[in-house]
């Protein structure tokens, strides 16, 4: 790897890091659709910014263009106060004529100005280690380097020492504001987070790219825990690997780097969905088939407890007497014999003591409507899950 | 008894969007009493105690707690919001939540350590929830979830404890478990408000009842003033509570 590589792939995780810690509360906040509004209303800032600095990476250009996110997010919180538009409806107002705003500033000036459309949507970062920060004659890393890692150095000093703080207002804003701890400027702090990292993040990945930086990661750390630490910790893991197996892609391919990264987000999310572990759809459909077996297993050991018998409980007219097709009922059986609730003594089925016990336990929890604990009584008495 | 004064709400109007939804209230809770707010929907119950926590801004009037505002007294002050209120799906545990309740006396940038963590299980037991305290939020019952909400506002350890229906969906035996709890905090001296839709469980559950419509419509003890004229001044057209007695 040459060294143009290797800051590539650092600038890229950086940026990942970056974007996947506002993302997430962003993601818990319901608010994924904001970072998309921040990302290209920041535009006419950038602008602005460089028309007064001529230079793409200086402090007041960040926080100008920063400035114009929290505007969008104030315009729009403005517009759906009135209560004549619901919040989408606001973001999708606020922010296309901001960006196009910003869209003929540079048409306008497209002589004296070194920035284009393209760049702006998909960003450089291939060209990234070509600007380098000189500090007393000597090279020390491409400038992006330097300010995306600023920036998430604040990011992270703002996110450990307000940790409890964010959790409570965005879990519970009621109750963080009773307690004293504003919702308001913890709402503005993260949104001014999440300018702040746009506007550094943009010009090495362009506006498209940060919005599924912030949003994909976080998504799919959602459906893989139920820890808010976790999430934050998966969420800038699924970032970093997407950052730099994209950028593998891209090598490979000879693409985009942005447009890989996104899709390698896509495909990652794509797999979490799949595959997660309990809430994967692969997880939820086996679970719902369990539960079927489950609940077709309780049933059959109620019908059975109801009804002394014989001809209730034999072998060939459970099909007709619990109207269940054959397949089902033959499932259920197996099911019922591999946990030794019944036995079934010359084609005729009885429960067993455990079977007995099992049933008893389940008729007093649906009796005082307290279902959901069947199902942890199962762990007790299953050997095997349907 | 005479009483000190917890709660003291003087000319409250609170209004959204311009339209008041309460009107001029004037309100004095007595230190001690277990009291019901009653009202039908869209009486600004849950505005009423939104605005003496300073959740939301009244128009006009004032608040205040033990003679000085909300901002000098959170401490002293327990709150819990309707159990629909926030998203159970937060990717947290039963106990985190209750920690939750013991940011307030930390402050900013403070971190809770074992004394607070202590505390919260030991009301996680109080509320018969600790087996349940690694649980995932969102894998409790709508009973639970509520118990959890109730170990948060005892683990504030305050004097006055508002809460908003926190009957609301929760079966029996919890029922049962909450009004013992709180009538577990009247003994202990402290100030109880609930937000209550129940009208035939008044009676059993409080000793102080305060009717709400937009204006205040009577408040005092359950015994001198939850009788048919209040109640058909709050509710309207000659509403009988005959049916409980």
């Amino acid at each position: 790897m040459s060294n143009a590589q290797i800051e590539i792939q650092i600038i890229a995780s950086l940026v990942a890091i970056a974007c996947a810690i506002p993302g997430t509360f962003l993601v818990l906040r319901k608010m994924a659709m904001i970072s998309d509004a921040i990302s290209h209303s920041i535009l006419p800032g950038i602008v602005i910014g460089f028309f007064i600095t001529h230079d793409l990476n200086s402090p007041l250009l960040i926080l100008l263009a920063a400035l114009t996110g929290i505007i969008t997010v104030v315009l729009v919180e403005y517009i759906q106060k009135t209560g004549l538009v619901k919040e989408d409806t606001a973001i999708g107002l606020v922010f296309p004529i901001l960006f196009s705003i910003g869209v003929i500033m540079i048409a306008k000036n497209a002589n004296d100005v070194h920035l284009d459309i393209d760049a702006v949507l998909l960003g450089e970062l291939a060209f990234a280690p070509f600007d380098r920060l000189m500090i007393a004659g000597s090279d020390v890393g491409p400038k992006s380097m330097w300010i995306i890692g600023s920036i998430l150095v604040i990011t992270i000093t703002l996110l450990i020492a307000f940790f409890k703080e964010l959790k409570v207002s965005t879990f519970d804003a009621g109750l963080a504001s009773a307690l004293g701890f504003s919702p308001v400027i913890m709402h503005y702090g993260l949104m001014s987070v999440a300018s702040v990292t746009t506007v550094g993040a943009f010009d090495a990945v362009g506006a498209i790219l940060v919005v599924a930086l912030m949003i994909a990661p976080a998504a799919a750390a959602y459906l893989i825990t139920t820890d808010l630490k976790k999430m934050l910790l998966y969420a800038i893991c699924f970032g970093v690997f997407s950052a730099i197996s994209g950028y593998w892609m891209a090598h490979w391919l000879d693409a985009s780097i942005a447009g890989s990264i996104t899709t390698m987000l896509g495909l990652l999310f794509l797999s979490v969905y799949l595959f997660a572990p309990s809430k994967g759809i692969i997880a939820v459909m086996y679970r719902e088939k369990q539960q079927r077996i489950e609940v077709s297993l309780l049933t059959f050991l109620l019908h059975l407890q109801n009804h002394d018998e014989i001809e209730e409980r034999h072998v060939n007219h459970l099909n007709e007497h619990i109207n269940w097709q054959k397949v089902r009922s033959k499932t259920v059986l197996d099911l019922a014999l591999k946990n030794n609730m019944i036995s079934i003594d010359n084609k005729v089925v009885s429960l067993t003591e455990k079977g007995k016990t099992f049933t008893l336990k389940a008729i007093d929890y649906i009796i005082t409507n307290e279902d959901s604990q069947i199902e942890d009584m199962k762990d007790d008495f299953f050997l095997f899950r349907g | 008894m005479s009483q000190r004064i917890a709660v003291q709400i003087d000319d409250l109007t609170v209004a959204y969007n311009y339209k008041p939804v309460l009107w001029d209230i004037d309100l004095e809770i007595p230190e001690g009493v277990l009291m019901a707010i009653v009202g039908p929907n869209g009486a600004g119950k849950s505005t009423l105690i939104k605005s003496i926590l300073g959740i939301l801004n009244p128009i006009a009037g004032s608040v205040s707690i033990y003679g000085k505002p909300y901002d000098q007294q959170r401490k002293l002050v327990a709150y819990v919001p309707q159990k629909g209120s926030v998203d159970w799906d937060f990717p947290t545990t039963a106990l985190d939540v209750v920690m939750m309740g013991t940011y307030g006396s930390l402050g900013w940038i403070k971190r809770p350590r074992q004394k607070e963590k202590k505390a919260s299980l030991e009301a996680l037991e109080k509320v018969g929830m600790l087996s349940f305290k690694n649980r995932q939020i969102s894998q409790l019952s709508g009973g639970q979830q509520q118990r959890i909400f109730l170990a948060r506002a005892l683990v504030q350890n305050a004097s006055i404890y508002f809460m908003d229906e926190p009957f609301q969906g929760v079966d029996a035996s919890t029922e049962i478990a909450i009004i013992n709890i709180l009538k577990a905090l009247r003994k202990a001296g402290k100030t109880v408000v609930v937000v209550h839709h129940d009208l035939q469980t008044v009676p059993e559950y409080f000793d102080w009842v305060t009717f709400l419509n937009v204006k205040k419509i009577a408040t005092g003890p359950v015994k001198d003033i939850f009788n048919d004229d209040n109640l058909t001044k709050t509710y309207g057209i000659n509403y009988k509570v005959s049916i409980q007695e």
